[in-house]
């Protein structure tokens, strides 16, 4: 994977709204806000977007965000399917469109009531259209009343324990990790609300093994980037951040949240089919990584990740975490701006921005001297990952 | 009778999946196997994924199996179903995989590894499906 110096994409805005559990207002009003204010992050026009990227499950048609924010003509718009496995997919495609000059100025955005409105994790996610291929897909799973992300991720979470001697504690050192990072987040949902490995213990059970603090909450809010050349970026005021690396991932065991089939459930076996290339094209190792949004739904995802892009061995990320690896003041601490866990789920979007953030310096929970960082989209779902990088790292 | 009775969900049956939902109304949980190269699948697709064959019969699972893995449903409440509610994966002798319930086991009984057996009950009107139990 590379491009032409000046060609390569660089993020050089970010926006979002508050995230709350009652926003108040249309998720429509939400992607406009995020995107007006990403825009004006990078100090752009809404006249330069000429690409547009979303992903599965938003509501809002591009072509409206784009038109209110002060767009004029669209050459580029693009979705990736599969939810929250989507998170990176926008940026893979703003990377090759700005490449190959199919565009300029890409928006990416995501806006969701997914609290106040329709909420993932009440079991009525899907659209009862019997012609709707997920339809088709979770007729396997439905009838039993097996319904919910949390019980379909839960699957994967038991297996490892059961491959690997992880416990409910080694979960809860995760969800304690992200609640002491969103503590000090004023933007985060459990702002000065940090837990102990006792309460997570005391929370109630989800779907057993997932815990209530295993899981992400539900919230509203949106979160917009503006991605643009190397070259255009020059004679923007922000710093660039360079996606130094990036590619999405589905094999013949992956399934629309219910990966249930392959040998290996227990490892999201996409995210080590990706690491091993990204690590190629941005010319790096995982001893390099400063920073990591890793996508946590759910506590337990977050161990076979660490795993997969190589901070330890196999089995061992249990390990990695009691020893405070992923934590504030760590080797490669983990979801700084408190994760889905403990600052909002934007359906992963909005812990890209705190990368975009731990570049420029100006994260609440600033890491020192950051030159590459690694993001991840959905476990358990054909998924993406990317390595971002200081423009002249 | 007093209000409108809250039913499961149906499975959506067409081309690909109509015999699967229909053997177990008759009776019998199918598995799908390849014409052309005997390698089995579930749940139904239309092309073998091994040599692309569109032919397919079935064989009839004799319901017995292990279990791979498990989550128990605590909430939300989703009605009709009663809670907690017990979901296994299990891997049947006939080397598919299948989800399912699993009924008769209290939650901290369950585990990998269990020999479970399937009954395929009537739940609701045009609806049967497998439910497992622990094997004796």
């Amino acid at each position: 994977m590379s491009c032409a110096a000046n060609r390569q994409a660089v993020i050089v805005g970010i926006g979002a709204t508050e995230f709350s559990k009652d926003s108040g207002r249309t998720e429509m009003r939400l992607a406009c806000e995020a995107t007006h204010a990403a825009l004006q992050d990078a100090g752009m026009s809404g006249a330069e977007v000429d690409g547009m990227s979303s992903y599965s499950m938003d509501n809002n048609f591009e072509i409206e965000v784009h038109r209110q924010v002060g767009g004029k003509e669209l050459r580029y718009f693009s979705r990736t399917e599969y939810g929250g496995g989507a998170t990176v997919g926008p940026f893979h495609h703003a990377y090759g469109a700005l490449a190959s000059g199919q565009c300029e100025t890409m928006v990416i955005y995501r806006a969701m009531n997914e609290r106040s409105g329709l909420r993932f994790g009440g079991g009525q996610i899907m659209n009862m259209n019997p012609l709707n291929a997920d339809m088709i897909h979770f007729s396997h799973y439905f009838p039993f009343g097996f319904m919910t992300p949390a019980s379909w991720i839960a699957m994967a979470a038991r297996r490892y324990m059961h491959e690997y001697g992880a416990t409910s504690e080694d979960f809860g050192r995760i969800a304690v990790s992200m609640r002491d990072f969103a503590s000090t987040n004023p933007a985060a949902f459990y702002y000065e609300r940090p837990i102990t490995l006792d309460e997570h213990q005391d929370s109630r059970m989800i779907a057993d093994p997932l815990r209530l603090y295993d899981c992400c909450q539900e919230s509203d809010g949106a979160v917009a980037f503006v991605l643009t050349t190397a070259e255009r970026a020059r004679d923007l005021d922000q710093d660039a951040v360079k996606i130094s690396a990036v590619r999405q991932c589905a094999l013949p065991s992956s399934r629309q949240v219910t990966p249930f089939y392959g040998d290996d459930i227990a490892g999201f076996p996409e995210f080590a089919a990706m690491s091993g290339d990204l690590y190629g094209s941005a010319g790096i190792a995982p001893d390099d990584i400063d920073v990591a949004c890793l996508y946590d739904h759910f506590t337990p995802s977050i161990l076979p990740q660490l795993e997969a892009f190589g901070f330890c061995p196999r089995g061992e990320a249990k390990d990695f975490v009691r020893d405070g690896h992923i934590s504030r003041g760590g080797k490669i601490p983990v979801n700084t701006n408190g994760g889905q866990i403990g600052e909002a789920y934007i359906h992963g979007l909005n812990g890209v921005a705190e990368i975009v953030r731990q570049f420029r310096g100006t994260s609440v929970n600033q890491v020192a001297d950051v030159d590459h960082a690694l993001v991840t989209a959905g476990a358990g779902v054909p998924t993406g990952a990317a390595i971002l990088s200081r423009l002249d790292a | 009778m007093g209000g409108k009775t809250i039913e499961r969900i149906r499975p959506v049956e067409n081309y690909d999946t109509r015999h699967y939902w229909q053997g177990l109304r008759d009776g019998k949980l199918l598995i799908q196997q390849c014409a052309a190269c005997g390698v089995r699948r579930h749940p139904p697709q239309p092309m073998c994924e091994q040599c692309q064959s569109l032919d397919w019969t079935t064989i009839e699972s004799a319901l017995e199996g292990t279990i791979y893995s498990f989550t128990v449903i605590h909430y939300p409440e989703i009605p009709p179903f009663d809670y907690p509610n017990a979901v296994v994966l299990v891997d049947l002798d006939e080397d598919v995989r299948l989800a399912a319930q699993l009924t008769g086991s209290a939650p901290g009984d369950i585990a990998i590894g269990q020999r479970v057996r399937a009954k395929l009950v009537d739940v609701q009107d045009g609806l049967t499906l497998p439910i497992f139990v622990v094997a004796s």
